[in-house]
């Protein structure tokens, strides 16, 4: 898994056992009040600490429930690099199966999704109930052992819970409750959720995007107001070449964002949002008058208005990107009508995956729009994958070599720090201007705490 | 109703219609007993594919749009065969005006996964052509492999194009440009050229 040289000042095959002994790094130097250093981002052995630390120790986003609708369905995900398969079992519980041989080690699951009563290892045959258990393994005769014996039933991960529809879970035995976990980002969680009928999307198929670079280069930009006029130049430009007024898309940035009403709140635990909602008049079709221009959309806009009347502007507003991007610590972000998750692969390698989600209608609410719906709101958002985000990768791609200049150590987040008034806090909730940096401090003190901590972590197994 | 291979030019030409001819267009369309196998014809194909993707490799943008008709769209899926763009997101699904803001977009200087400009040659083979149930449109079938210098490291694009094409008389255009990545299903690093 490692790419470029391993760190040498670590030995080979650590547990996490052995990291339990305490970081080797010092986080108290490397992450101070108004810049990071810059070998978060470039150490491969603070990549390794993370996957313990962080991927062991918090609320690790795995899947969407729309992934495994029915009893037997599973998904293939990761937790840190731990390769798991999210399974809806046959008695209907999701597990987050570890995707590992008892036997030999081997994944016994080589498809990304489907759907499986047992799982059966190709190397030797062994096979496993989507509960984990056993069932059993080729020519038994040959063993002396007790095969009841629950240490050859599949690890799994001990905590999974789920919110709204999105499955979590964690190794660790002293982290709060998920509940707790998330904390008030439920709230805009929530509010991105009931827009939709039933109080619920799923997802579709997915923009899968990779960057050469570490995972927190995404985390970073999240709630990053600051970026948005510069790195997505060519996309406003674009978006809004046909349109004199000049509204489309994220041109709310344009002029002074700061005095603009969007802001950024940073929550507990790392998480944080960015509220661009205040920017758009609060009425039906706000929306959809600022959506970029995609294939499809005057005959739609036609059809809906026709057929569907005063509920049209509430069908297309449905089908257009909500303006909030919501970040939960440390690898989900709702973001407009997507659900990206950040997969790191290596300190300097990391997938981003952007699912689609559809409308779902289960009781009519749309009169009979739900598909048309879906097929516009397809459209609208391959457009940030191919126009918006390239950029961004390119440009965290870039950051990643600058800081192979590793004398020049620091890396600065002090945007909005030590100015009067600027940013307001309340119960550990802090409110700032659209391009403020607090968010990052922020989450970095809840990086440095837990890096700097020793996570209780555990396994289970069927009994 | 404009139908998607009709002669008249429609700015707004995706509807539902057209996703369901499209859709039936994909599909079930490399039948033995339509196969081209003509040389001259099939030599014809291979040349205007090899046009297009010199105009790609020279970075002559505009000059590849003129190769599309004005109701066009270049689609890269994001499933194996594609399946129905109304229920997935695409990789890529652009009509003409998309692919108009794709080409406007790399021009502004600030498509920054696009500064510096990838250097590309791209090799076309495996040509297969197949008839359709109207006279002058016919279906190319190719192989490509692209390979993609940029900013230091060289990479590929593997997969195969299906081109639908009408003959225009000494020309064709282009009505529907699809292209299957052989990774359609994986992370992509920076998929901003034109495949």
């Amino acid at each position: 898994m490692w790419q470029g040289e391993r760190d040498v000042t670590k030995p080979e095959n650590t547990s996490p056992a052995v990291e339990a002994a305490g970081p080797i790094f010092d986080y108290e130097m490397m992450i101070q009040e108004d810049k990071v250093h810059q070998r978060l981002y470039t150490e491969p052995g603070i990549f390794r600490e993370e996957l313990t630390r962080i991927f062991g120790a918090v609320w690790v986003y795995l899947a969407h429930e729309s992934q495994v609708p029915e009893k037997d369905n599973f998904v293939t995900s990761r937790m840190g690099l731990r390769p798991l398969i999210i399974v809806r079992d046959s008695q209907g519980d999701i597990r987050a199966l570890y995707n590992r041989c008892t036997h030999r080690g081997s994944t016994i699951c080589r498809q990304s999704s489907g759907s499986a009563k047992s799982f059966q290892c190709p190397y030797h045959g062994w096979s496993y109930f989507n509960s984990g258990k056993l069932s059993g393994v080729p020519w038994p005769e040959g063993y002396a052992c007790d095969f009841s014996d629950a240490k050859y039933n599949l690890a799994q991960v001990p905590r999974v819970a789920s919110f709204r529809g999105f499955i979590f879970g964690t190794l660790n035995l002293d982290a709060p409750s998920l509940g707790d976990y998330l904390g008030p980002v439920r709230e805009p969680i929530n509010d991105w959720l009931d827009r939709h009928p039933g109080g619920k999307v799923k997802f579709s198929s997915a923009n899968r995007l990779k960057y050469m670079g570490n995972w927190k280069l995404a985390y970073d930009n999240s709630a990053d107001g600051y970026h948005v006029l510069f790195s997505h130049r060519s996309l406003l430009a674009m978006e809004n070449r046909h349109h004199e007024d000049e509204r489309k898309g994220m041109s709310f940035y344009k002029g002074s964002p700061d005095g603009a009403p969007m802001y950024v709140k940073y929550y507990p635990n790392g998480h944080h949002f960015k509220d661009k909602r205040p920017n758009i008049e609060n009425r039906p079709g706000a929306l959809w008058e600022i959506e970029g221009t995609f294939p499809g959309m005057e005959h739609y806009e036609a059809l809906f208005r026709e057929r569907y009347g005063v509920k049209a502007d509430r069908a297309l507003d449905l089908a257009s990107s909500e303006p909030v991007n919501i970040n939960v610590f440390p690898n989900l972000h709702i973001l407009g009508n997507h659900v990206q998750v950040t997969q790191p692969i290596s300190y300097n390698e990391t997938d981003t995956t952007w699912y689609g989600t559809a409308v779902v209608d289960d009781d009519g609410e749309l009169s009979g729009a739900v598909d048309d719906i879906n097929t516009i709101r397809m459209r609208t958002q391959e457009a940030f994958p191919n126009f918006g985000e390239v950029d961004d990768l390119a440009n965290f791609e870039q950051i990643q070599a600058g800081l192979a200049a590793e004398e020049d150590e620091w890396v600065y987040m002090h945007r909005g720090l030590g100015i009067k008034d600027r940013i307001t806090e309340e119960d550990g909730v802090f409110t700032a201007p659209a391009t403020d940096e607090v968010f990052m401090r922020e989450y970095m003190k809840v990086y440095k705490n837990l890096m700097t901590s020793t996570p209780n972590i555990a396994i289970t197994r069927e009994v | 109703m404009q139908t998607v291979d009709g002669s008249i030019h429609t700015p707004h030409y995706i509807d539902d219609e057209y996703y369901q001819k499209l859709v039936s267009d994909f599909s079930g369309w490399r039948r033995a007993d339509r196969e081209v196998t003509d040389p001259v014809f099939r030599d014809s194909c291979r040349r205007f594919l090899d046009l297009e993707a010199r105009f790609l490799d020279e970075i002559r943008l505009e000059d590849w749009l003129k190769l599309y008709a004005p109701n066009c769209v270049y689609w890269v899926p994001s499933s194996a065969e594609g399946g129905d763009p109304r229920k997935e997101v695409s990789i890529s699904f652009d009509d003409r005006r998309r692919l108009e803001d794709r080409i406007f977009r790399l021009s502004t200087g600030a498509a920054w996964s696009q500064r510096p400009t990838s250097r590309t040659v791209r090799l076309i083979s495996n040509i297969e052509v197949y008839a359709t149930d109207q006279l002058e449109i016919v279906m190319v079938r190719s192989n490509f492999q692209t390979t993609e210098f940029r900013a230091g490291e060289t990479r590929l694009w593997s997969g195969r194009y299906s081109h639908r094409l009408r003959d225009v008389g000494n020309e064709f255009e282009i009505l529907v440009k699809q292209v299957n990545l052989i990774n359609y299903d994986q992370n992509l690093r920076n998929p901003s050229i034109i495949l």
